[in-house]
Parts: structure tokens; C-alpha cells; sequence
């Protein structure tokens, strides 16, 4: 029994146990457990890749990313863009993915330079690069994008970006449509969503099975070691913050068609400790992390936050974002304490 | 039982014990006199570290049930409930890994926690915690005790810049420092020193014992064993094999043999082979230099015969470490290196593993394993990166072929005889033999033209290293590689290799053939100038 629960680990038993608790007490607080199941799967499908962008950082010894808020925004970037030039449907998401992917290169390249810089030091320097960063891109919002978009624009004064900008003329929901169903009258299954991510899921497992993707994996677990087998640590790195920054930015595009919104600003700074927290949670250590404790971690983080409000929302008023602070610091806490037993 | 209890510091008397039921010690009965030093030798698992657990009265002995029989400290029957009460009635450990604080001098760390105080303003008005240090009487203190080790230390440097022989020597002061202290266990105490280094502290030993400490003294070293102990005990599967005192005038192939249970082979047998062209070089060093942290190379030219056993020998510090790092691209070098008469490029790890060399560090844990993957990752990653082994296509891309790596993996833990659970295991949970016979698969899965080893044997019990140097043998005989082993044991390079190269000062002292007299040998170390070159 021990044993079990040591493998599985005892956050997740525990947060496991919280979340068939909160199912089950669904009826109790007149919450209906339909509506909850149908959040949790569209809250799963579309955080899932940008929780699945860690996982190389993590793998090439760069730590836990505090700087996904740059590949945030640089979904954001493509989304506006594809705005802009007014793609809409497939072709649509398609162009904002290819802006933001070209985007989030150039940007992870410079942010993975800077963290060569400071090995060691990778998550405090994250966190600065990310408030840097979204702060300058304010700015960019705000006065240096020359985009003239009706739907972008503030309407009055016409000038400026709106905070939330609407996809409904554009690709909203592109992806979940795809051969999307119902269960019963309320339930529903974003497919195509949840198969894109299995995709990108698929698609990072293969590339760590390469050459490329197992010596990344050597450069983090022991970078002498990689050097003395002839790996070019430093190229690892980059590696690894290019992609990471890069899957972000295609994971948040998948993030807001399934919202309908594009946010702008300081957003992208409130997603970055629950990013990390949801793949901690799912069992990943500093140096490693595999595609189930993503998945697993999606699927624990997501459904407390997203049932957790509804049942305590209805009892207590306000507790439920406190809750999920506390459980998303807390598992981000325990990780960093946890490096020194290893 | 109770013999001669007059000098008698430390006692053991039917001392056992089981983990779970598994018994790791059985029966142990022996006793310990003041200002003898008992020597303690068995193999890794015979049950050493359990009986100083004991002793110590460690958590985990604590938590198992405790042990069985009883331990008397002069005849007062011991019963510590934890590590402290056994420090504070006496007994001093010196142990394997450094507890030291790095940015702290000698002094501070000898006498950490003890410093001498004088009083001031803050401290009368804010007790004694805030008192100011007696810097002077502290270094004088320091000072006394490194020169009863014999050694020659600064007292104010700091044990960063230490070398690692000096950082034991610190280690060691500071349980000497301590007042009142009855019994000083050491555990391994030479591992890590050079030949000269590991005599100094043989000799501050025997000093110690002089003034009425009793000494516990554990080693693989076993000439060193018989050079100084009083007494031996030799323990085999827990049980006590054998206890004899220096009156019975035991050798070191007697220790060994009663410690394996089996004859040890100490002499190599000849050559199979001989080399069949004395003058094809393999590779040619033309004044390299070197720029690695306390063991700068010079200038050193050296020719290596193709499918020769090379030895590179010297103290510490002396350089011969650099040379296979730099030649391998592991620290910062220069200077003119051909191999099959070709020039190639320095500083570059990758140009050096694609012609075909190969290394196997002396730094285990940080250049040669990656200690949290599983013992098929580390035997077979390097070829994979440099060979392109072990990729397999599937519909156009090349993937990782896991079958095979753990295939490979099993074929080397059967042929190097690696003790594990499977080919899966983290190599983190093996013990340091298993963990160096890993680094040389590796190397030789690499199948290089020329492997350089470091300090393979460093750290490492008699069973393995016996195994690890017969594989380096047999991979020199079988597959033709010329072999370039670095050793800072003498007598090992002499049991196996053809010639050997002693560095002194970062340059190549002379080079001899492994049959000359070891005076010869000991001249070179010493930077005299060689008499005669090798052939």
C-alpha cells in the first residue's frame, strides 16, 4: 500500500482524493457535476500544450520555465496579427500559428543566450525576462504596433488595443468544432482540441526518443557528462528555450480559440505560476519531467481549479481563487524544497 | 572475555545485527587498547560501515531495532542514543566525504564550533554568543596540530583552493583538535591522497597513537595496513574472520586472502602479446600544456606505440592528470598532438571521440556517469552520440533503439561482472566498483584506437579493482587498443602496464620499463632527473 502510494507520489494522491471529493459533493452544493465535466475537459485541452512547452526546458537542465509568459505573449503576437490581416477559419489559426511560432523563435533564441549566461541562476532570470518582457510588449500593445483592426482598436479614440480582443469573426473555437460531440444535453467533447494536444504530446515523446531529444536529456541530468560524450551543452540549452518559447506560443493559440479571446497586457503573467505548478503537480522534478506528469498534471491542476470554485464558490463566496493560489504556490514551494533530498 | 581491561579503551562484545532479517553482522568480539592502532579490512559489504554505525549509533542502526551484544568504552558499558553522545564521550570520526566549508581557512574549519573567544563590550553586555574570535591563540592552535600531522599547510588558506590530499589533512586535524578525545576512527583516510601524502598521515598516525589514542583504522590500502596496525581484524560476510596482531607476521597477500575468502592474483602474468612494431606511433604529444585546476601540464612530449599498455605515473598535483583531459578536450589546452600521424584539434571533446579516443575520467561522479539514468543510458549513450549507434528508422526518423541499448547494457554487465538488479537500474544506487566498471563499458563501446583511463581503481574495493584492471587488460590483449592508463598508484601501473611515464612539474620526468627497480621510479617522482630513458 506504501509502496503504491510512493510511486504514485503524495501530492497526487492527495489532490487526486480532493478532486473525486469535490465530484462528489457537486449535487450537494447544487452544483451540476455535467457542467463541471464539460469545463474540466475544455480547461484540460486547452492548457495542455502550453504545460506541455516545460517539458524540454526541464529535460535540458534549464529548470522550471518562469519565462513561458514570453511564448505566451508570443501567441498572443500571432493571434492579434491573424486579426489584422483578417484570416479567418483554418487558414486563420493556421497564420497565427506560423506568426507566432516565427515570433517566439527569435525571441526564445535571445531569452535562451541570456540564460546560458547565468546557468544556475535559470528561474530567478526567467521571472525577470517574463516581467520585462510582457512589460515592454505593454508598450507595444499600447502605441508601437501600427495595427488598425476595427476589432483590435479601442472604439473610442481609435487608438491602442483593446485588453480582450474577440476571435469570434476570426477562429474562435476552430479546433474544438472539429469533429465535436455531445453527450447527453449538456456534455461536451472538444475533439479536435483534445486530439491536437495528443499530437504535440506525441510529437515531443518522439523527439526524445532522437539523438537530439536523449542527449538533451543527458546535457540536464549531468552536463559534464554530456561534454565529455561530445555534446555541446550550451546548443542543448538553446535548444530547449527555443522550443519551449516556441510550443507555448502555438499552445496558447490552442488556449484562446478555446477561449474566444485574446488577452492582452499583464495577462500572460497570471498564467505563469499556474503553468508551472499544474506540471509539478503531476510528478515532475526540476530535471525531469515526462509527457504523463504532463498530462496527469493537467488533468489534477485544471479540475481542482475549475470544480474547486463551483463547490466553494457556492458555500463560501471568493474562497475559491484563494484556494487555488495557495495549491498552485504550494506545489511550486514543495518542488524547489524537494531538490535537496535528491 | 574480560582480558587485560587495564588498557583496554574500546570494547566489543558479540556485536551483531539484521536489517529485516538479513544479517549484516554476526557475533563480533574484540577489544581495543590505548595507543594501538587496530586495522579493519574487508570488501565493500563485509560489514565495516555497520559496525561504525553501531558504534556511533546512527539513526538508521536505531530504527532497525538496535544491535545485538554490547560495546564497552573503559569498561563502561556504552549506550548512546545518538552520534553526539558518542562524540562527546570520545570517539572521533574521519570520514570519506569532506564536511568542510569551503570559503572557511584551515583554521576556521579545525576549529569550528570550538573557537577560542576573547571578550568584549557586545559579548559582556549580550552573552557569550557575540564574543569576538582569539584569531592568534586560534592559529596558533591550528598550527600545532598540522605540524603533529607533519604536513605543510597554510593555516590561512582557504579549503577551496585546497588541493584534495590537503582537504583530508584538514579533515583529519580537526578530529585530532579536538580535547579529550579517546578513540578516532578512520575511514579511508588515504583514498584520496598521493603515495608521499598518504606516508606523512601513516606517520602522524602512529604520533597519535603515541599519545594514548586508540586508532580504528579502515582501509583498501593494504600495504598501508600492515606498515602500521597493531592489530588487524578481517571481516568477510559479517562474521570476523580473522583478528591478528602484528606478532604473526602477516603480508598483504594474507589479508587479501583471508578478506576474499579465495587466493588474490597480485603479479600479472607476461605478456601474452608483444607489440608488433616497437616503432609504429600511434600518437605523438608535442609539448602540451595544459591549464587544468591543481594539475598543470607544461610541456610534455610523449610518443605512444600503437596496441602498448601505458602507464602515467606521479604525485599529486604533478600534472599527469591534465594530460588526457587536455588531450580529450576536457580542460583548456594546446600544444601539437598527432594521431595516426595527423594533427588534430585541441579543446574540442567531439574531434577527439570521432578519431576514435576515448576516456574514461577519474572524476566518476561529474565527467563519467549520469548517476540518475538507468546503467543502459550510460553504457551506451556516448556511442550513440558519437558513433550514431542505436538509432533504428522508423517511417524516416531516426529513434532511440531502447531493445538494443539494453541488450548492449546486459552483454557488458555479464562480461565486466557488474553486480545490479537489472539493466534498468539508476546507476546512482550501485556501489563504486559497479560504477567504474559502467564508466569502462562505456569507453569501450566507444570501440576507440587508443582508451585513456584515469585513477580507475581510486576509491574502489580489492574484488573490483583486481576485475577492473583485468578488463583493461584483456581489452588491451584481445582488441589491440592501446591503452594509457594514469594512475597515482605505482604499484599498480607496474603490475600492468608495459612502460610507464613519470610527470613531475608538469613535464615528463622520464620513462621507464615496468620491471625497473622502484628506486629508479621513486627518483623520477622526486623531479631527479632521469638517468636512463625507457625503451
Amino acid at each position: 500500500m506504501t509502496a503504491a502510494i510512493k510511486k504514485i507520489g503524495w501530492p497526487r494522491m492527495i489532490i487526486s482524493v480532493f478532486l473525486l471529493a469535490l465530484f462528489i459533493s457537486c449535487p450537494f452544493a447544487g452544483v451540476n457535476y455535467q457542467f463541471a465535466i464539460t469545463d474540466v475537459i475544455g480547461r484540460f485541452g486547452m492548457n495542455l500544450v502550453l504545460i506541455l512547452s516545460l517539458v524540454p526546458m526541464i529535460q535540458a537542465g534549464c529548470g522550471l520555465n518562469f519565462g513561458v509568459p514570453l511564448g505566451i505573449v508570443s501567441g498572443a503576437f500571432g493571434a492579434v496579427c491573424s486579426i489584422e490581416l483578417n484570416a479567418t477559419g483554418l487558414f486563420g489559426i493556421f497564420t497565427a500559428m506560423v506568426i507566432a511560432c516565427a515570433f517566439a523563435f527569435v525571441i526564445g533564441f535571445l531569452y535562451g543566450f541570456i540564460l546560458n549566461r547565468i546557468k544556475g541562476d535559470e528561474m530567478i532570470i526567467s521571472t525577470y525576462c517574463s516581467f520585462a518582457f510582457v512589460g515592454f510588449m505593454c508598450m507595444a500593445w499600447v502605441r508601437l504596433l501600427p495595427f488598425k483592426n476595427a476589432i483590435l482598436i479601442y472604439g473610442y479614440g481609435g487608438n491602442g488595443m483593446r485588453p480582450q480582443v474577440p476571435l469570434s469573426e476570426n477562429w474562435a473555437q476552430i479546433l474544438d468544432k472539429f469533429l465535436h460531440f455531445k453527450i447527453g444535453p449538456i456534455i461536451e467533447v472538444p475533439v479536435g482540441m483534445l486530439l491536437f494536444g495528443a499530437l504535440c504530446c506525441f510529437c515531443m515523446w518522439l523527439f526524445f526518443r532522437s539523438k537530439l531529444g536523449t542527449a538533451m536529456t543527458a546535457a540536464g541530468s549531468n552536463p559534464e557528462y554530456a561534454r565529455a560524450a561530445g555534446v555541446n551543452v550550451d546548443k542543448m540549452r538553446l535548444v530547449s528555450v527555443v522550443m519551449s518559447t516556441t510550443i507555448a506560443a502555438i499552445g496558447m493559440i490552442v488556449y484562446y480559440q478555446h477561449y474566444t479571446f485574446v488577452q492582452l497586457y499583464m495577462t500572460p503573467m497570471n498564467l505563469m505560476l499556474p503553468t508551472v505548478a499544474a506540471v509539478l503537480i503531476g510528478g515532475a522534478a526540476l530535471r525531469k519531467a515526462t509527457i504523463p506528469n504532463v498530462i496527469i498534471g493537467t488533468f489534477l491542476y485544471q479540475g481542482i481549479t475549475t470544480v474547486g470554485p463551483m463547490v466553494a464558490g457556492s458555500a463560501f463566496a471568493d474562497i475559491a481563487d484563494a484556494l487555488r493560489l495557495v495549491i498552485s504556490n504550494g506545489m511550486i514551494l514543495y518542488a524547489l524544497t524537494r531538490k535537496e533530498h535528491r | 572475555m574480560n582480558m587485560d581491561t587495564d588498557n583496554s579503551v574500546l570494547r566489543f562484545e558479540n556485536v551483531g545485527k539484521s536489517f529485516f532479517g538479513n544479517r549484516v553482522l554476526k557475533d563480533i568480539s574484540f577489544s581495543l587498547d590505548k595507543g594501538h592502532i587496530l586495522g579493519l579490512v574487508g570488501e565493500n559489504g563485509a560489514g565495516k560501515s555497520t559496525m561504525m554505525k553501531i558504534l556511533f549509533s546512527m539513526d538508521d542502526i536505531r530504527d532497525t531495532g538496535g544491535f545485538e551484544g554490547a560495546i564497552y568504552l573503559d569498561d563502561k558499558k556504552l549506550n548512546f542514543s545518538n552520534p553526539m553522545d558518542a562524540i562527546n564521550a570520545g570517539i572521533g570520526m574521519v570520514h570519506q566525504e569532506f564536511s568542510l566549508i569551503p570559503g572557511f581557512t584551515a583554521t576556521e574549519n579545525i576549529l569550528l564550533n570550538r573557537e577560542f573567544t576573547k571578550k568584549s563590550v557586545v559579548s559582556t553586555v549580550l552573552g557569550k554568543k557575540l564574543s569576538t574570535l582569539d584569531r592568534h591563540k586560534m592559529n596558533l592552535s591550528a598550527k600545532e596540530v598540522i605540524e603533529l600531522l607533519g604536513v605543510n599547510l597554510e593555516p590561512d588558506m582557504l579549503v577551496s583552493d585546497m588541493p584534495v590530499g590537503h582537504k583530508q589533512f584538514v579533515e583529519i586535524a580537526r578530529e585530532v583538535n579536538r580535547e579529550k578525545v579517546r578513540v578516532l576512527i578512520f575511514d579511508e583516510p588515504t583514498a584520496v591522497l598521493t603515495e608521499s601524502e598518504a606516508e606523512i598521515l601513516l606517520k602522524a598516525l602512529r604520533k597519535l597513537a603515541d599519545r594514548g589514542v586508540a586508532i580504528i583504522f579502515i582501509s583498501h590500502r593494504l600495504h598501508e595496513i600492515v606498515d602500521i596496525c597493531d592489530s588487524v581484524l578481517v571481516l568477510r560476510d559479517g562474521e570476523l574472520v580473522k583478528n591478528v596482531t602484528k606478532e604473526e607476521n602477516y603480508t598483504v597477500q594474507d589479508l587479501a586472502k583471508w578478506m576474499v575468502g579465495r587466493n588474490v592474483e597480485n603479479k600479472s602474468s607476461a605478456r601474452k602479446k608483444v607489440l608488433e612494431n616497437e616503432n609504429d606511433i600511434v600518437m605523438e604529444i608535442k609539448n602540451l600544456w595544459v591549464n587544468m585546476a591543481g594539475e598543470l601540464v607544461d610541456d610534455v612530449s610523449l610518443s605512444i606505440k600503437r596496441g602498448e599498455f601505458l602507464g602515467i605515473g606521479g604525485l599529486a598535483g604533478q600534472g599527469k592528470l591534465g594530460i588526457p583531459n587536455g588531450i580529450m578536450g576536457l580542460a583548456e589546452a594546446g600544444g601539437a598532438v598527432t594521431f595516426n600521424g595527423r594533427q588534430f584539434a585541441l579543446n574540442a571533446p567531439k574531434t577527439a571521440l570521432d578519431l576514435k579516443l576515448a576516456f574514461v575520467s577519474e572524476d566518476r561522479r561529474g565527467f563519467g556517469l549520469l548517476l540518475d539514468e538507468p546503467i543502459y543510458w550510460n553504457v551506451t549513450f556516448s556511442a550513440m552520440q558519437v558513433m550514431n549507434k542505436y538509432l533504428k528508422r522508423y517511417v524516416g526518423l531516426r529513434l532511440r533503439d531502447d531493445k538494443e541499448m539494453r541488450q548492449t547494457a546486459q552483454k557488458y554487465i555479464d562480461s565486466l561482472e557488474i553486480r545490479c538488479v537489472s539493466e534498468k537500474q539508476k546507476v546512482r544506487e550501485l556501489s563504486g566498483g559497479n560504477q567504474q566498471k559502467i564508466c569502462l563499458a562505456r569507453a569501450f563501446d566507444l570501440e576507440p584506437e587508443v582508451l585513456f583511463v584515469s585513477e580507475p581503481t581510486r576509491g574502489i574495493d580489492i574484488g573490483a579493482k583486481s576485475l577492473v584492471l583485468q578488463a583493461l587488460r584483456r581489452y588491451n590483449e584481445e582488441n589491440g587498443v592501446t591503452i594509457v592508463m594514469v594512475s597515482s598508484e605505482l604499484e599498480e601501473l607496474r603490475s600492468i602496464c608495459d612502460r610507464i611515464a613519470i610527470i613531475s612539474d608538469g613535464k615528463v620526468a622520464g620513462i621507464l620499463n615496468s620491471s625497473e627497480a622502484s628506486e629508479k621510479f621513486g627518483l623520477l617522482m622526486a623531479g631527479l632527473s632521469a638517468e636512463k630513458e625507457g625503451a
